[in-house]
């Protein structure tokens, strides 16, 4: 016990994990920006299916289009995904939680009833929901997760200013004349930060997923645009003849969740101190 | 006079409906005079203080009247008070641990309320801040502007709360338990700090503690609160050497005190601390008094005043004496 103590890498096992395989993931993503092996999207039916070679690592698909190539694509749609479904999620939410946690009564419970409501309905659903409504594409789709992403943190954002609100310095703050946006900016949302983080990167995880899915069910990127749910639902064609192919873009979602996800629970272990001391 | 209080009462929200926890409580404070408020947890005297600062808890109801330098503050609106809040009237609160914001620096938030209420820069209030530090005598002031609140002891995170409530030298401060949480010794230090602060400007103290001996040695009044109404008020003195209510003697007897016999028992009040009784008839310490008779339970005593502006509200003030 000790032993295993003494060499576990400050911050935990699943910080430095999950640091790792998502910085491997904005590796891949800024490399693509500047080069990939092949265009990703070139057909080349002549080598269609070729299995993986020193001139295509990963082979080519039943369009001859080298996967290596589109899993670098793929992951720069993913992290741009995340980036801006978490971005909407935390700039809607932290205001109404904000909004919530401080006008308290009726608009309080007006919000969060609201926030229950948008609860009722499962992630996927209401994404397929907006994409059929407003067509499909991956605009709509980040819109659509970055929705569904607003009242998780707009619940988190109330339930922990409402903590923090409740500590002495918050009324301190008060008796000293100052008033609720000056406390909000200087005190609640520093001492909330922590929790947000932590939530920002689950969500993330959970936005790759959620992109995955669309484009799998072709509500995501539309040809000739790629993605790695897209890569999948291509790859269920040739299932028979190259199951590989299904396997790489599976792959590449599996560890960039479980990489987000490491990140996010090794995160809570460092931002909270009255954990770590109990460990 | 400087705060004129007349009827004031506050009705919380529970879970069964309002509930009063101050009843028709009325006490007057002078300019550079300090009182002190006494009494058990729940009697009222911490909500009391909130409610001069218009800071009682959300849905709370605030009636009767609170004069601060001729103006009435009930029904005030949130924006005017935000104007007095820190500046006229400024507050010390309980738990130096808590009562600072544990991500800011200490400078920065003594600054605050001066680049708020006096239009400072920040340049300007952080020097100042500093000067406040050292004017409450925490030793090297500049580190401790810089420090976060972590680094500083209770005692001069206390100090550092109390130079941030008179940074824009109010009129009015609230010290509600200001040493509770501290060590004997360290709350004797704070304790001469307020003290020198108040002879040195024209401030007022309204000093809320549950400690006897503190509001002994440093204020001129005292109100005693037992479930949200005022039992007796006076001048420290007449009121601690001659209580004239069963409750202020009562808690003079819960004393520890120094030369008791070894292994004698601290006396008690016996049952446990009523809350407000909002409108029923009768008086609030009945059912634990040794004096009860019929009608203290039936008829709200009067006050009873015995000169110098010492009052009991009791149907038998005049009968009580400290117990031989």
């Amino acid at each position: 016990m000790t032993l295993s103590a003494r060499f576990r890498p400050r911050g935990g096992l699943s910080l430095w994990l999950g640091a790792t395989l998502v910085a491997v993931l904005i590796a891949a993503a800024v490399l693509s920006i500047i080069w990939t092996p092949y265009p990703p999207t070139a057909i080349d039916i002549p080598h269609k299916l070729a299995p993986p070679s020193h001139a295509h690592w990963f082979g080519t698909d039943n369009l001859g289009r080298d996967v290596a190539s589109q899993i670098l694509a793929g992951s720069r749609v993913s992290i741009l995904v995340g980036v801006i479904a978490v971005g909407i999620g935390l700039a809607f939410g932290i205001v109404l939680g904000l909004i919530a946690a401080f006008s308290k009564g009726l608009v309080e419970d007006g919000l969060m009833k609201l926030s229950d409501f948008m609860f009722a309905f499962p992630a996927l659903l209401l994404a397929i929901m907006l994409t059929s409504t407003f067509g499909p594409g991956v605009v709509n789709a980040i819109i659509a997760i970055g929705v569904y992403n607003v009242p998780i943190i707009a619940k988190l954002t109330r339930a922990t200013a409402n903590g923090v609100l409740s500590r002495e310095y918050a009324l301190a703050a008060r008796a000293a004349g100052r008033g609720p946006i000056a406390i909000a900016v200087d005190h609640v949302l520093p001492n909330i930060a922590p929790a947000l983080i932590v939530q920002a990167t689950i969500q993330f995880a959970i936005a790759i997923l959620a992109e995955a899915a669309l484009s799998y069910l072709g509500l995501g990127a539309q040809p000739p645009q790629t993605s790695w749910g897209k890569m999948l639902a291509d790859a269920q064609n040739v299932l028979y003849n190259a199951p590989r192919l299904a396997l790489y873009p599976g792959i590449a979602i599996a560890l960039s969740v479980l990489g987000l996800n490491l990140l996010g629970d090794g995160l809570r272990d460092a931002l909270d101190p009255k954990l770590k001391a109990r460990s | 006079m400087l705060l004129e209080v007349a009827e004031l009462a506050v009705d919380v929200p529970t879970p069964s409906g309002l509930q009063r926890v101050v009843d028709r409580t009325s006490f007057s404070l002078g300019e550079g005079e300090s009182l002190g408020v006494v009494g058990e947890s729940g009697s009222g005297k911490t909500m009391t203080a909130l409610a001069l600062m218009a800071l009682t808890p959300e849905g709370a109801r605030v009636s009767g009247s609170i004069r601060f330098e001729g103006r009435e503050l009930v029904g005030r609106s949130e924006d005017e008070m935000m104007q007095l809040r820190g500046d006229r009237i400024a507050m010390i609160f309980q738990e130096p641990m808590t009562a600072l914001n544990p991500l800011r620096r200490v400078g920065a938030q003594v600054a605050e309320p001066l680049m708020l209420h006096r239009g400072l820069s920040k340049r300007e209030a952080q020097a100042r801040a500093v000067e406040l530090l050292n004017h409450v005598r925490l030793a090297e002031p500049e580190r401790a502007a810089r420090s976060y609140p972590f680094a500083l002891s209770g005692g001069e995170r206390q100090r550092a709360m109390i130079a941030m409530a008179i940074g824009c030298a109010p009129h009015l401060v609230i010290a509600d338990e200001p040493t509770t949480a501290l060590d004997v010794t360290v709350q004797a230090r704070i304790l001469a700090l307020i003290d020198g602060l108040k002879s040195e400007s024209k401030m007022a103290i309204l000093l809320v503690s549950h400690d006897l001996a503190v509001i002994a040695g440093h204020c001129d009044r005292v109100i005693v609160m037992y479930a949200g109404m005022i039992m007796e008020s006076g001048p420290v003195e007449a009121v601690l050497r001659q209580p004239r209510n069963p409750y202020t003697l009562a808690l003079l007897e819960a004393r520890p005190r120094p030369g008791a016999p070894r292994g004698a028992r601290l006396a008690t009040i016996p049952g446990a601390p009523s809350v407000a009784h909002g409108h029923h008839e009768g008086c609030p310490f009945a059912g634990r008094c040794a004096l009860t008779v019929d009608i203290c339970r039936t008829v709200t005593p009067p006050e009873v005043a015995f000169g110098a502006g010492h009052i009991s509200r009791c149907h038998r003030a005049g009968e009580v004496g400290f117990a031989p």
